[in-house]
């Protein structure tokens, strides 16, 4: 079995690198490269993201042929893809960080700045907040309810049917934290940075 | 709810832990991997090293540490202490760092500030501000607080904001290795005046001094001496803020 990390130089990936290679456990292989052939013929993809919507889809879109593959992986082959942070918001239509920009289209939706109430909410949302599952999911097996995760975020996706939400987080309003539709999962939060809890969730995607 | 952090900091010279007294007179006291896997298991929010020499000897030992607590630490990941540049940043990042906190070059140069979290997001940028009061205010130093700079640190936080800063990490000069607690009226001001996270930083001596910290309206409170001479632990601390009401991650 192997994963593969998709690197289109959206930011720091280091520590996702590193977490999954530390839940892997030398069991299964973690590819890191934005190498075509490999993305489609590997078990499983994680789509990580830093920075903003607007830079990681270009930076998508600046490797030829990368997100035709991402399709043909995640929507005609239905293959697992974990989308982290921007890589989960990307699934949406539109993301409107610094301006009007078209996502992956996989989750019909949009990606709001979340609304800080004029100042009473401080931005970037960091640090630990609890996970509200709302549905289960294969990604949560073994997590508690109110589970601490690490989140850094100004946007939030907010999808069109909350069928696909699995868990919420409050900060402002009940925020979208985590997303499973069939085979496409995302996290908001970093589960990478999550301590042992966010591995367990690594662990789950990666044993799916 | 969004949780408190505690943020215990580790001082770090040429690859080994230290803690200054007033940013001088150090102590050598232990490995720095180790202290930050102590620190992680012990329910530490976030770790943070600060390269406090790096302005001015050979700071290739931090990327080992970096490189190597990384791999050890699944926390958030804050690196500081001689950072001059963009490639300086893109670097630490590399290593594994998750975030990078800037002080002398961000008030030298903004663009360092601009360009970084434009390149890598405001999430990954701390500015670190080392304030001191003066007769209007607080004046903000650089080069680990040796130089005084003369500007305000007030409307220096507000600057840094507009530019991309993620957070603040505010250091009171005055305080910094006194272990009489924050400056209150430091974090007060700056925390309502921007709408970015404060870290609270620099006097903690006790248990209600991180209480107070929170209390001024920083986001995040740190420390380094009374969890690296094992004083409390972080547990403890944590313990002692939810006693308090204050919301922690325990």
């Amino acid at each position: 079995m192997n994963v593969t990390i998709v690197d289109y130089n959206s930011g720091n990936i280091s520590s996702v690198i590193n977490s999954f290679k530390e839940a892997a456990k030398d069991k299964v292989s973690i590819e890191v490269t934005s190498d075509l052939n490999k993305i489609r013929t590997s078990d499983k993809v994680v789509l990580p993201g830093q920075g903003s919507f607007k830079s990681c889809v270009e930076a998508l879109n600046s490797i030829n042929g990368l997100v035709d593959t991402l399709n043909e992986f995640a929507i005609t082959n239905k293959k697992p893809l974990l989308g982290i942070c921007v890589g989960l918001q990307m699934f949406a239509d539109i993301g409107y960080e610094e301006t009007e920009t078209k996502g992956l289209g996989w989750i019909s939706g949009k990606v709001y700045k979340i609304d800080s109430q004029n100042g009473k909410f401080k931005l970037p949302h960091i640090g630990w907040n609890e996970l509200n599952i709302i549905k289960e999911s294969k990604i949560f097996k073994g997590i508690k309810n109110n589970s601490h995760m690490y989140f850094v975020h100004s946007y939030e996706l907010i999808p069109e049917d909350r069928s696909v939400v699995s868990a919420t987080t409050e900060y402002s309003s009940n925020i979208v934290c985590s997303i499973e539709k069939e085979n496409i999962f995302g996290t908001q939060f970093h589960p990478e940075k999550s301590d042992k809890i966010g591995l367990k969730i690594i662990d789950n995607f990666i044993n799916l | 709810m969004l949780k408190n952090r505690i943020i215990p900091c580790l001082d770090v010279k040429n690859g080994r832990v230290v803690k200054g007294i007033n940013f001088v007179d150090l102590k050598d006291a232990g490995d720095p991997v180790e202290q930050a896997k102590i620190y992680s298991n012990g329910g530490a929010d976030e770790i943070c090293f600060l390269d406090i020499t790096a302005s001015n000897e050979n700071r290739d030992t931090i990327y080992e540490v970096v490189d190597k607590t990384s791999k050890k630490c699944f926390v958030p990941l804050t690196v500081g202490g001689g950072v001059r540049s963009v490639e300086d940043i893109n670097k630490l990042l590399n290593c594994g760092a998750d975030k990078v906190s800037i002080n002398t070059a961000a008030v030298q140069n903004v663009k360092v500030v601009e360009d970084s979290s434009r390149k890598f997001g405001s999430q990954c940028i701390v500015v670190a501000i080392d304030a001191k009061r003066n007769n209007d205010g607080w004046e903000i130093f650089t080069h680990g607080g040796r130089n005084p700079t003369g500007i305000n640190a007030l409307e220096f936080a507000s600057k840094m904001e507009k530019c991309g800063a993620g957070e603040l990490l505010v250091t009171s000069m005055d305080k910094d290795g006194t272990q009489s607690g924050y400056d209150i009226e430091l974090m007060q001001k700056i925390s309502s005046r921007v709408n970015i996270p404060v870290i609270a930083s620099g006097g903690v001596g006790t248990l209600d001094h991180l209480v107070e910290g929170i209390k001024s309206g920083a986001s995040a409170v740190l420390a380094a001496s009374i969890f690296h001479y094992g004083t409390y632990s972080i547990n403890e601390a944590k313990q002692y803020l939810a006693s308090k009401d204050i919301p922690v991650r325990i």
